[in-house]
């Protein structure tokens, strides 16, 4: 089997590690969780994804054991963790302020967990070491945590989550306080970590690029509910909700009415415009209310009307922004709608072909967007 | 240095001499070869030689002192506790009044805390003694006590403690292995404060003591109705001694710890 083939989610016969059943957390009126339902599997990269409040870290605390669901139950390994204190489950967590034990050195902060369970000294020592190397912290044994940098700390963190071997490390925003070249970095890191010890993570975090960067699955999350769970490629290309395709990612959205034609999906949308032609979408009526999402690199600009793609509207270059390697055109179109277009600057600025004000042509293929029921 | 202004050479040599001549006459006093606390007939050390043979102020010292380090470390184990109820107990019914019912015997008079403690002892029929000071003593620095624990637990970074669960600890694990440690300068000062309150407390240990004990502030203070004497002059220079020992000792400690911590943040930012 190749490595890219990792997806236990599509085989049916494979055992869940994880199982959330119907699981909901009430804090007094407020419903953090709300009747979820999620299966993950060992060895994946599990990213849950949301805007701050939608209870992505509820959902981890009640992994770790700080909280316990108000209904429904959760499942590792077939078990279920209710009644199991935080300190007797085999699930380790990388705390989003790191939690290092200020007066402990960071040899002692990795084996604390060790110690906890009472090993021999010197399979304490050896596991320690090689924690310190697979983190390349040797140097810092002796140090103190407020000695050492940012990014150490979170090396720290992660050596001292992983030092027990658990079935399950939760990274609670890891990343956060670092800033963007190291976070980078880290990310890449983290991936090669998890691959090499083959533990199965679970990170929260709000920050959509880093869930696409490391995830082998990803759950947006809203409002204490799962929204779509998919691979990045799946959730970026075929979001299932506006949520999810605005949530992810730059995208244009436009409303219309359905008007199914054989084989392809219209949509018309505005008194002056073509109708949009997408592929079809499963349950359509004619004239339901859609929507139709469209990334905005998906979308070409020309200056003359192209003569083969499946959809291609006229307007006016409203705005520009320059990004250095692409550069995003805002396109209003006749009935006031506006479309961003992105091209990548494969020549020199001074040279850009279009500038303010210009009437352009832009047009996409049958298959560039997708059709959305909400 | 930039030269001060008359003005407040003057004011700084008034306002310490307010401060501190009492305390300095006093302990020239004690070295009076006269019996007469205040005239002067050279120097001596007798009323030291003479205190240390004095078997009834060296028992209270004695008692004063069981009593401040029994009373101290009991408030400092009950206080501690109060603080983290306090703390982390969340909301709960009648919160605000628990609380306010910890801190209340920082506002009440010394005279009805002794009377009260006094009563109860009376109903329950308890001798009075050193048993009956140490009780009193508790209830009231371990007010002290939890308000100096319960500051720096504020600030305490909760998920260290969840950290220590997660990585295998019983909540107890947790508390000794982490959460002590690192509070544990506040429950040192916590219980010196308490220690330094039972110390010098006169008017509950009145109330509360029976013939048995006698505290070292009660002695003194029954010694000097019948007239000061130069003996108490050197008992008291001992005592103010044991205290400035005491305090410019912890202060030194503190200073280190600051200046020690200065250094290693400084060279952890040249890492970074």
């Amino acid at each position: 089997m190749a490595l890219d083939a990792f997806a236990p989610w599509e085989d049916p016969t494979a055992k869940p590690l994880i199982q959330f059943q119907n699981v909901t957390k009430r804090f007094g009126d407020f419903t953090a969780i709300d009747t979820l339902n999620i299966d993950i599997f060992e060895r994946e990269f599990f990213a849950l994804l949301g805007p701050s409040g939608c209870g992505k870290t509820t959902m981890m605390r009640m992994l770790a054991g700080f909280e316990t669901p108000t209904e429904g139950s959760i499942l590792l390994a077939g078990q279920d963790i209710a009644p199991v204190p935080p300190n007797k489950r085999a699930v380790n967590m990388m705390f989003q302020s790191y939690a290092l034990f200020p007066h402990l050195s960071i040899w002692e902060n990795i084996a604390f967990g060790l110690r906890r369970d009472r090993l021999p000294k010197d399979q304490i020592a050896a596991r320690v070491e090689e924690m310190l190397r697979l983190t390349r912290l040797e140097k810092f044994a002796s140090r103190k945590p407020h000695q050492i940098s940012g990014g150490q700390r979170q090396r720290v963190a992660l050596a001292r989550s992983l030092a027990k071997a658990p079935k399950l490390l939760l990274l609670d925003e890891p990343l956060g306080a670092l800033d963007k070249k190291l976070r980078q970095e880290t990310q890449f890191e983290l991936m090669d970590i998890q691959e090499k010890t083959g533990t199965t993570f679970v990170i929260v975090t709000h920050d959509q690029e880093e869930a696409m960067t490391v995830a082998s699955r990803v759950a947006v999350m809203d409002h204490g509910q799962i929204i779509q769970v998919a691979t990045p490629d799946v959730i970026y290309e075929a979001p299932n909700s506006t949520y999810v395709a605005d949530f992810i990612g730059e995208v244009n959205l436009i409303t219309g009415k359905a008007d199914p034609k054989g084989d392809a999906l219209h949509m018309h949308w505005a008194e002056a415009q073509p109708a949009i032609v997408g592929a079809p979408l499963e349950g359509a009526q004619a004239g339901q209310e859609l929507h139709y999402a469209i990334r905005p690199e998906k979308v070409s600009i020309s200056a003359e009307k192209p003569t083969d793609a499946a959809n291609a509207v006229q307007g006016k270059v409203l705005d520009i922004a320059y990004l250095g390697n692409i550069s995003t055109y805002h396109v209003e179109l006749a009935g006031g709608q506006i479309i961003k277009a992105q091209a990548a600057n494969s020549r020199r600025i001074s040279r850009r072909a279009f500038t303010w004000e210009d009437d352009v042509w832009l047009s996409w293929t049958a298959t560039a967007g997708v059709f959305l029921e909400r | 240095m930039r030269q001060m202004s008359w003005f407040n050479v003057t004011s700084l040599t008034l306002g310490f001499a307010f401060l501190y001549l009492p305390m300095l006459i006093l302990m020239i006093f004690s070295f009076n070869e006269s019996k007469l606390v205040t005239v002067w007939a050279g120097f001596s050390t007798k009323w030291y030689v003479e205190l240390i043979n004095n078997r009834a102020f060296l028992d209270a010292a004695w008692v004063t002192l069981k009593v401040a380090f029994i009373s101290s470390t009991l408030a400092t184990v009950l206080g501690t506790m109060a603080a983290i109820v306090m703390v982390r107990a969340g909301r709960f019914r009648g919160r605000t009044l628990f609380s306010g019912m910890i801190y209340a015997p920082m506002v009440m008079p010394e005279v009805i805390t002794g009377l009260s403690l006094l009563l109860l002892f009376i109903s329950l029929g308890m001798d009075r003694g050193v048993f009956t000071i140490v009780l009193a003593h508790t209830t009231f620095s371990m007010c002290y006590v939890s308000v100096v624990v319960s500051s720096r637990l504020v600030s305490f970074d909760q998920s260290l403690e969840e950290a220590a669960l997660d990585l295998g600890s019983t909540p107890f694990e947790a508390f000794r292995l982490v959460t002590l440690p690192i509070i544990a300068p506040s429950v040192v000062s916590g219980w010196l404060l308490a220690f330094t309150l039972s110390l010098d407390d006169l008017v509950i240990a009145s109330f509360t003591s029976g013939p048995s004990a006698t505290t070292l502030p009660m002695k003194i203070w029954s010694s000097v109705r019948l007239g000061v004497s130069p003996e108490i002059n050197a008992l008291s220079t001992i005592m103010i001694l044991v205290v400035a020992v005491g305090v410019v000792t912890a202060s030194l400690i503190n200073k280190r710890n600051v200046l020690r911590q200065r250094r290693e943040e400084a060279a952890a930012a040249k890492l970074a």
